[in-house]
């Protein structure tokens, strides 16, 4: 299995069977709470299960951070159209890594998390659907999904509740993309990921043209908590409006990487110098991704700053998908906004015109520019150009490769103004070594 | 009208109707909104990002081709934030797009310009390399040439929702992002072009066209395309009197944007090289080229001589010639050569259908109809194939509307793909066939008939009887094969009727008969090609042949006049619908003259009146002699389609209905005609088969 | 085409996976699966996967060219992916790219002569806390170097 050495600052609610002996089996799963949530949702109504959502507070954790109640109270559960339970595991936002962790360590939270949601929303059928490169999770997932139906917790009139409920895992095969639910949706519909034109929303009009809730992974194994000890206290740990706790992936320029939960609104330098260890050798620190490549950087004097949906709305930055990475003094900006460039280029559908061309041509004209073939007059024109694409875009994806840039270029001028006049990188080399 | 919606835009109060997209709620203002991936009738894809526009109380820019209007809605679409947007949209797209313009097909026509030239920045920031990928030949007639496209998907959309044919689609993604064929390499489809029309830039060019000429540089002539009955206008573009495209180009006529392949690029007939130039008589058993006066003295000689010792005529009349053409053949015929022994090649029993209508009003269906109406029924044709504007106009309509469509075909048709019900039935037991669907059909607000050739004779009349049955309100479309079927049948190319029906008082020799008979002493065929399949068993007959081609009725001939297309002459034409269109010349071919000139010029030969032979002149006469066509001339005369009424008499039913008979053209065959295009002949689908289970 | 036992099983799990008439939505995992197999995607496998998901070439087409993950060639035997993103990069996932396309002697989707190796620069793989990492197929590699990476493609090498 595989997670780090835990941070003793971590609030554990989703992850607290990480570390337990076969953590991913059912019986470790039932000996420490596991499908308790369920029973009791069993006996409470999709209202009073929606309710207690609502007041856990809980956001989605895959980027956009959308109240998870609302969104279950958006689905028509009174429509004849069957209804289904979409998980969102195409975790693919660069820096973020923990629905990987959760899908590994702890399988049923998942599973009985799609229960309750399909339970509230009155779906019978939920999919898992998981990034073509964790194949190792899809049959991971099978094999729980196996387990479940051997013990009944899966499959017709679960645990005698009269409920009903299969979950099926899809592969995905390399698209970034499909993480946007609605392009999501066309992929799993055997399409090209594209995505969709709101409204309908996937609640109304989603799968197969049927109600569709959409969640990411943590934020369903969010919910057996949530429903087990009540809303109230999962929303306590966090700050208002921002429920609970947040799996946090560290990466970059710090001592220990790795995956931690930490309550909502946790101190963004805390975490780097007391949950992360610091950066390694002494290094000061340059910036921050605050939430996944998509997120504007927080220069290093705004690191001082509370790690929620609102609190980083305000600074003009995200929360985002909880991937973390921290930069130090010797890195290039530059050379880290080509490489955000690089992945959006890489990975827009090419649907619309401004983030097709826009990606395609910042990441030429940041090559260019790193290599030292820059003018003066192209740095004002990579934020004009990040900037026409900037709410623009048909999805949101135009927006995560302008945002990060825009916010580099303002935040970091001296960077692109010493790759002028044919100067060679000045921080070629300077990236910390690879861990042995 | 109060269930209109107000809003603003620019200022200006505007009212739409719930549900108008903003895009179209500024149209109708005066207020252009640039796009590219919007188009009338086609999904929605908010891809260009051109419509941009500012909504009041909401920050971001809205998408002017998805946004329904509201009450009070403030839209802006002048202001400077929307013009930063366009002119970065214009910019991106112009990163990749290669400003090839004085060679492209486009150039002069194209969107990209337009748009460049009204919202663009007028010079480039962009310093990098361009993404180039070589141009693809995916049929001799569809070019694709990669980095022109912009990725609108006007192209996928058309072929898919508009032909019902989904030969295209789009592969890779982001800016390597790019519109492929069905076959990997290649496309196999309609190959109608309509993907080309409708390209905004210069990507998708036609295999006909492509570098050949300026737009600038050609005429522009709306006409009627000659092929089958359905009356599409083409726009052919003629440059020193060679007919250099076809298209839609302002998509002004009946067909809309509609055009097929033959309409698009089988025009090319007009300049094959075995167009017939000069009249040809028969001199020692061989026909030679001689001069006009000689032929015509030659045929005036022969047919007074004949008249004189009261000898027997008989006259085959086209599919292809126009209404003024078949009403004064039909005039020599019976006035001059005092014969009834004239008829046509009849592919579709219209007579027996107005003879079943009389009486009713409202009871024939226009072309409109079809994409309009609740329900459709298509009865025994394969109308993708044969008629593939009307398949057209019903896939529309069942996109548009939901129309019901219901098949009975002796074979698997697209229509099927969106029918409520199909039936699969045998040439002659489609009445029989046709109970299954009376409970369905009663059910329909209204139905709208069209049957193929295997209905003919009683049979029409029962059909009929069944629609009567139905009690809902009914309306009928007779299938034909050709341009002018339709006007052949009601100009009295027929051996039991005169124009508009008028019966005769005695009835002369129907097709096969005349072929058949033994004892004439002239036959004189119009543009029509009987000894195709068929024999002459008068072998002493003096033939007279008008036509473009040396067909093996032209062979057969004493004299052959070398006849004009239909793209050389003006006149009217009458489509299956009965809508009746105007014909206009685009070019003369040296040589060759209308057939109207050609029977008016025989006629002053031999000393006989059949009227001034002018196509206005005799059109005069058409619409205030014969029955159904007393039409509006102004809908004609600006280029409109009016439809002929029916006749409330007594319609001497066809004579001989087993005759009738459709001669099965598919997209790529269009009769004889259909030899001389290479267009046609040319890609890989030809000839083409009905009521196959074969898709693209 | 036909498939292996274990594979059809899965086909046959994943058809009945979705609601019924729905079969399109089993293209991309199939081709995917199907890959797996046989190396590469074709023009013949293409077509197959039409034929079992009951639509047009075109539609599986379209699918390919979109997923990064499908490949139209064959690749190596071992398809080294290493992760330069952004987590990665901060790490040296550059440097261990370069290293791996020396090591290979190929450069980026390419495959070696023997056709045991081939290489991808590739977009996160969602290991950025054990980065930089790489994945062969889909095994995932973390903490890499490329003293570690050397030892890997010569086990890989003599496991042939």
């Amino acid at each position: 299995m595989l997670y780090n050495e835990p941070s003793p600052l971590e609030v554990k609610v989703v992850t607290k069977r990480f570390g337990l002996p076969n953590s991913a089996s059912l019986d470790t799963y039932l000996a420490t709470d596991g499908f308790k949530a369920f029973f009791k949702a069993a006996g409470m109504t999709p209202e009073q299960i929606i309710e207690e959502v609502k007041v856990s507070a809980l956001r989605g954790r895959g980027g956009a951070g959308f109240p998870t109640g609302l969104k279950w109270s958006f689905v028509p559960r009174t429509s004849p159209k069957p209804k289904y339970v979409i998980v969102n595991a195409d975790e693919s936002e660069p820096g973020t890594c923990k629905d990987r962790l959760l899908m590994e360590n702890d399988p049923h939270q998942l599973i009985e998390g799609i229960l309750i949601a399909g339970r509230a929303v009155d779906a019978h059928k939920g999919y898992i659907y998981i990034r073509g490169e964790y194949r190792y999770l899809i049959e991971h997932m099978d094999r729980a999904i196996a387990e479940a139906y051997a013990r009944g917790y899966l499959g017709k009139n679960i645990q005698g509740t009269g409920f009903d409920f299969d979950v099926y895992t899809h592969s995905g095969a390399g698209a970034y993309e499909c993480g946007e639910e609605t392009a999501l949706l066309d992929s799993i519909e055997g399409k090209r990921g594209i995505p969709r034109m709101k409204p309908p929303f996937p609640a109304v009009v989603g799968a197969w043209q049927s109600p569709t809730l959409l969640n990411n992974v943590e934020t369903l194994c969010a919910i057996p908590a949530i429903i087990r000890d009540g809303g109230a206290a999962f929303a306590a740990l966090g700050t208002p409006k921002n429920g609970g706790t947040r799996m946090i992936c560290l990466s970059g320029h710090v001592n220990k990487p790795g995956v931690y939960e930490l309550p909502v609104g946790f101190n963004l330098l805390r975490m780097i110098y007391e949950v992360g260890g610091g950066l390694p050798n002494g290094k000061k620190l340059k910036a921050v991704v605050p939430g996944g490549s998509s997120c504007p950087l927080l220069k290093a004097d705004e690191c001082d700053i509370a790690m929620d949906f609102d609190t980083l709305a305000k600074a003009k930055s995200m929360l985002g998908s909880g991937g973390t990475v921290i930069l130090n003094e010797d890195t290039c900006m530059v050379k880290f906004a080509l490489r955000i460039m690089k992945f959006y280029a890489h990975e827009s559908c090419g649907w619309c015109i401004p983030c097709r061309e826009g990606t395609a041509w910042l990441k030429k004209m940041l090559d260019r520019f790193h290599s030292g073939l820059g003018q003066k007059s192209d740095i004002p024109l990579i934020g004009e150009l990040s900037k026409n694409m900037l709410g623009r875009t048909f999805c949101p994806l135009g927006d995560a490769a302008a945002m990060p840039t825009i916010a580099i270029v303002e935040k970091f001028p001296e960077d692109f103004e010493a790759h002028l006049n044919g100067n060679p990188c000045p921080y070629a080399h300077a990236n910390e070594p690879a861990y042995a | 009208m109060s269930d209109l919606i107000n809003l603003t835009i620019d200022g200006k109060p505007v009212q739409a109707a719930p549900g108008t997209l903003v895009i179209n709620a500024a149209r109708q203002a005066g207020i252009e909104i640039p796009s590219f991936c919007y188009y009338d009738g086609f999904t929605l894809q908010a891809a260009c990002r051109m419509c941009l526009v500012e909504v009041e109380k909401t920050p971001k820019l809205q998408v002017g081709c998805t946004l329904p209007v509201a009450e009070g809605m403030v839209v802006r679409t002048d202001t400077p934030q929307v013009h930063e947007a366009r002119k970065g949209m214009v910019e991106f797209l112009l990163t990749n797009h290669p400003l090839d313009c004085p060679v492209c097909d486009k150039g002069g026509e194209c969107e990209l310009q337009d748009m460049t030239f009204r919202y663009g920045m007028g010079e480039s920031r962009f310093l990098e390399q361009k993404l180039h990928v070589d141009e693809q030949q995916w049929s001799p007639v569809v070019f694709y040439d990669r980095p022109r496209c912009i990725l609108c998907y006007r192209c996928v959309r058309v072929c898919d929702e508009g032909m019902g044919v989904k030969a295209l689609g789009v592969n890779n993604r982001g800016a390597v992002s790019v519109i492929v064929p069905n076959h990997f390499d290649h496309l196999q489809c309609d190959e109608c072009g309509m993907c080309i029309d409708i390209c905004p830039v210069g990507a998708l060019t036609s295999g006909a066209y492509r570098y050949k000429t300026r737009p600038w540089e050609m005429k522009h002539v709306g006409t009627i395309c000659t092929h089958c009955a359905d009356g599409c206008k083409t726009t052919l573009g003629v440059r020193n009197n060679q007919i250099i495209r076809g298209n839609n180009r302002d998509h002004s006529g009946i067909n809309g944007e509609f055009l097929c392949m033959k309409g698009r690029y089988a025009f090319d007939f007009v300049h094959s090289p075995e167009r017939l130039q000069s009249p040809l008589l028969r001199r020692n058993g061989v026909l030679e080229p001689v001069s006009w006066a000689e032929a015509l003295a030659a045929v005036a000689g022969k047919f007074k001589q004949i008249q004189a010792r009261g000898g027997k005529f008989a006259v085959i009349g086209s599919n292809h010639t126009t209404n003024e053409e078949d009403f004064y053949l039909q005039s020599f015929a019976r006035e001059v050569l005092g014969t009834n022994n004239i008829d046509h090649r009849r592919t579709g029993d219209v007579a027996t259908l107005l003879h079943a209508l009389s009486g009713q009003t409202d009871a024939l269906a226009t072309t409109a109809d079809l994409y309009e109406r609740k329900a459709i029924l298509v009865i025994a044709s394969d109308l993708a194939q044969q008629h593939p504007f009307l398949s057209y106009q019903i896939r529309a309509n069942y996109r548009h509307h939901g129309a019901h469509i219901y098949t009975l075909t002796p074979g698997p048709v697209r229509e099927q793909n969106y029918a409520v019900r199909s039936i699969i039935t045998v040439p002659g037991r489609e009445l029989a066939d046709l109970e299954a669907l009376r409970e369905p059909l009663k059910g329909e607000p209204e139905l709208v008939i069209l049957f193929g050739d295997s209905i003919k004779g009683e049979a029409v009349g029962k059909l009929v009887q069944f629609g009567s049955s139905l009690a809902i309100p009914v309306r009928y479309v007779c299938l034909v094969d050709y341009s002018n079927s339709r006007g052949a049948s009601d100009m009295g190319l027929a051996p039991n009727h005169g124009p508009g029906y008028q019966p005769v008082s005695e009835p002369g020799l129907a097709y096969d008969e005349i072929l058949a008979a033994a004892d004439l002493d002239a036959l004189w065929v119009v543009g029509a090609n009987p000894l195709k399949h068929g024999t002459l068993a008068s072998a002493g007959a003096f033939v007279l042949v008008n036509d473009m081609f040396l067909t093996e009725t032209a062979q057969r001939a004493d004299v052959v006049f070398p006849a004009a297309s239909a793209y050389e002459k003006n006149g009217t034409v009458t489509n299956v619908c009965g809508e009746v269109q105007h014909l206009k010349g685009g070019l003369q071919v040296m040589g060759a003259k209308p057939d109207l000139e050609i029977i008016g010029l025989i006629a002053r030969e031999m000393g006989a009146n059949v009227g001034i032979w002018s196509s206005d002149k005799v059109f005069e006469e058409i619409h205030s002699g014969v029955r159904g066509y007393n039409i509006p001339l102004p809908v004609i005369a600006t280029g409109g389609a009016a439809q002929t009424t029916p006749v409330h008499v007594r319609v001497p039913v066809s004579a001989r209905p087993e005759l009738i008979q459709s001669a099965r053209d598919t997209l790529f065959t269009s009769g004889s005609l259909g030899r001389y295009s290479k267009a046609l002949n040319s890609v890989l689908e030809a000839p083409g088969e009905l009521y196959s289970e074969k898709r693209p | 085409m036909t498939f292996s036992p274990e594979l059809e099983a899965r086909f046959a799990k994943l058809l009945e996976s979705y609601p019924p008439g729905r079969t399109r939505s089993a293209v991309v995992p199939m081709l995917l699966y199907a890959q797996d197999e046989v190396g590469h995607i074709s023009t013949e496998l293409i077509e197959e996967v039409a034929r079992r998901c009951k639509v047009a070439p075109l539609q599986v087409d379209e699918v390919v060219g979109y997923y990064s993950m499908l490949h139209r060639k064959p690749l190596g035997q071992h398809h080294v992916q290493v992760c330069t993103n952004i987590s990665c990069l901060l790490r040296g996932g550059e440097e261990l790219y370069e290293h791996a396309s020396q090591a290979l002697g190929v450069g980026n989707k390419e495959v070696t002569a023997d056709g045991q190796f081939s290489l991808e620069e590739v977009e996160c793989i969602g290991a950025c806390s054990w980065a930089p990492a790489i994945q062969v197929n889909y095994d995932f590699h973390h903490f890499v170097t490329p003293e570690k990476l050397d030892r890997l493609i010569a086990e890989l090498r003599k496991a042939q």
